[in-house]
């Protein structure tokens, strides 16, 4: 979707500021929200890309507005809602008023470390890779309104793939309940000028990682 | 009530305090999570999870060429062989800066980030001015950083689109010919393997 979340190429948002010497966390409810996140991925109740698309349905000055983790309390909230797991009263009340939904399984303190290890997004192959290292492709000029991971500043331009990741699960299809749909996935080149104009700097190249569906021949 | 040790000293909790203690009481009184567990998995977080993990696979690859060429070939497979505290996931790519080249890594989407070999992200990688312009005008973001590159140097900016995740193998700096692995670490920062700093030049370490 062409969200606030999309934000490669905007102007204004200003300079970048690093803290000197920053916490892991700036307040203990960082660490509750992201090690929930955790623990509902691990019992999955729903996919990484869900949890994405949550986020990016906010509205755009509720997005921009929180920081980083109340955005995934916000998106978890969401989903929680809509996949049946809570009801708006009892997120709102603090308390379970039903029973919970079932799920295959729990993050207890035992299996902590599996649940930490990133799981893997490669999914057999479901036809051999349509494009190698060298070929020029055009990424497609497509807006879908759902979940996508190819960026509005890198549609429909040329690039050159530079590398073939394998086949992973598709984030398009994740996202909205429709299943693996397995892709391959390439990083996917640009130049400067192709995605910013002449008067681009002439030194910086740009990729962006782009599974198969995203391109063209060129 | 699940208990909370762990909240804040004040005696007002905020709209946000509440909201996700208010959440995690219903995960938990409907059976889906351990408080327990979610303590274990902050105190990894803030305990073992870091960007020494990536210090020591930067530092590595500058001391071993074989374990380098392991790298580039394939990071996860290469980390791995380094048994250290965290797991390393699949599809873990890294990047070698070169005199011609320098690699700089962000995720204009969402925050895709190498928690595995770095911890979490700072709340400047997050930031809407670093996804905004990293990708349109890194040399700008560089600047930021107090970073300053030849104007020959290809900037090369890779957009995490994907489930991949990137760490920058920075270039070792001169003059540490000679140092040990554990000595070279120190010279490794977080931002170096993210693509906006360099390494620290053997005069700022003992």
């Amino acid at each position: 979707m062409n969200g606030v979340h999309d934000m490669g190429g905007m102007d204004g948002f200003g300079k970048v500021e690093p803290e000197p010497n920053e916490p892991v966390f700036h307040a203990p409810w960082e660490g509750r929200v992201l090690a929930m996140q955790r623990a509902m991925g691990y019992a999955g109740a729903w996919p990484i890309d869900a949890s994405r698309f949550a986020q990016e349905r906010l509205a755009p000055q509720a997005y921009l507005g929180a920081s980083y983790y109340q955005r995934w309390a916000l998106g978890m909230e969401r989903n929680l809602v809509e996949r049946g797991y809570a009801e708006t009263d009892e997120l709102a009340s603090g308390r379970a008023l039903r029973s919970g939904k079932p799920l295959a399984r729990k993050l207890t303190s035992d299996v902590v470390s599996q649940g930490m290890t990133r799981g893997s997004f490669y999914r057999q192959a479901q036809a051999p890779a349509r494009f190698k290292p060298g070929d020029r492709v055009r990424t497609k000029n497509i807006h879908p309104p759902t979940h996508t991971r190819l960026p509005r500043y890198a549609r429909g331009r040329l690039g050159v793939i530079e590398l073939v990741h394998g086949c992973h699960a598709f984030p398009d299809t994740m996202a909205i309940d429709k299943g693996d749909n397995p892709q391959w996935l390439y990083t996917v080149m640009f130049e400067g000028k192709e995605l910013w104009g002449p008067d681009a700097d002439p030194t910086v190249k740009i990729s962006i990682d782009a599974f198969e569906p995203y391109l063209d021949p060129a | 009530m699940a208990q909370h040790e762990h909240d804040e000293h004040g005696s007002e909790l905020s709209e946000t305090q509440l909201r996700v203690r208010a959440l995690e009481t219903v995960l938990t009184e409907k059976g889906y999570i351990d408080p327990a567990a979610l303590d274990l998995i902050i105190e990894a977080y803030e305990t073992k999870i870091g960007p020494h993990t990536g210090a020591r696979v930067v530092a590595k690859a500058w001391h071993d060429p074989a374990f380098k060429r392991a790298l580039l070939d394939d990071g996860s497979k290469a980390v791995r062989t380094l048994g250290h505290e965290s797991r390393v996931g699949d599809h873990l790519v890294a990047i070698e800066n070169t005199p011609a080249r320098h690699n700089m890594v962000v995720c204009t989407l969402c925050s895709c980030y190498p928690w595995d070999v770095l911890g979490l992200p700072p709340v400047w990688y997050k930031s809407a001015p670093y996804r905004s312009r990293a990708v349109k005008d890194p040399r700008g973001v560089l600047a930021d950083f107090g970073v300053a590159l030849p104007a020959s140097t290809e900037i090369r900016v890779w957009d995490s689109t994907a489930e991949t995740r990137f760490l920058v193998l920075p270039m070792r700096p001169s003059g540490t010919e000679g140092w040990s692995e554990d000595r070279l670490t120190q010279l490794v920062t977080r931002d170096a393997m993210i693509g906006t700093g360099l390494p620290k030049r053997p005069d700022e370490v003992t």
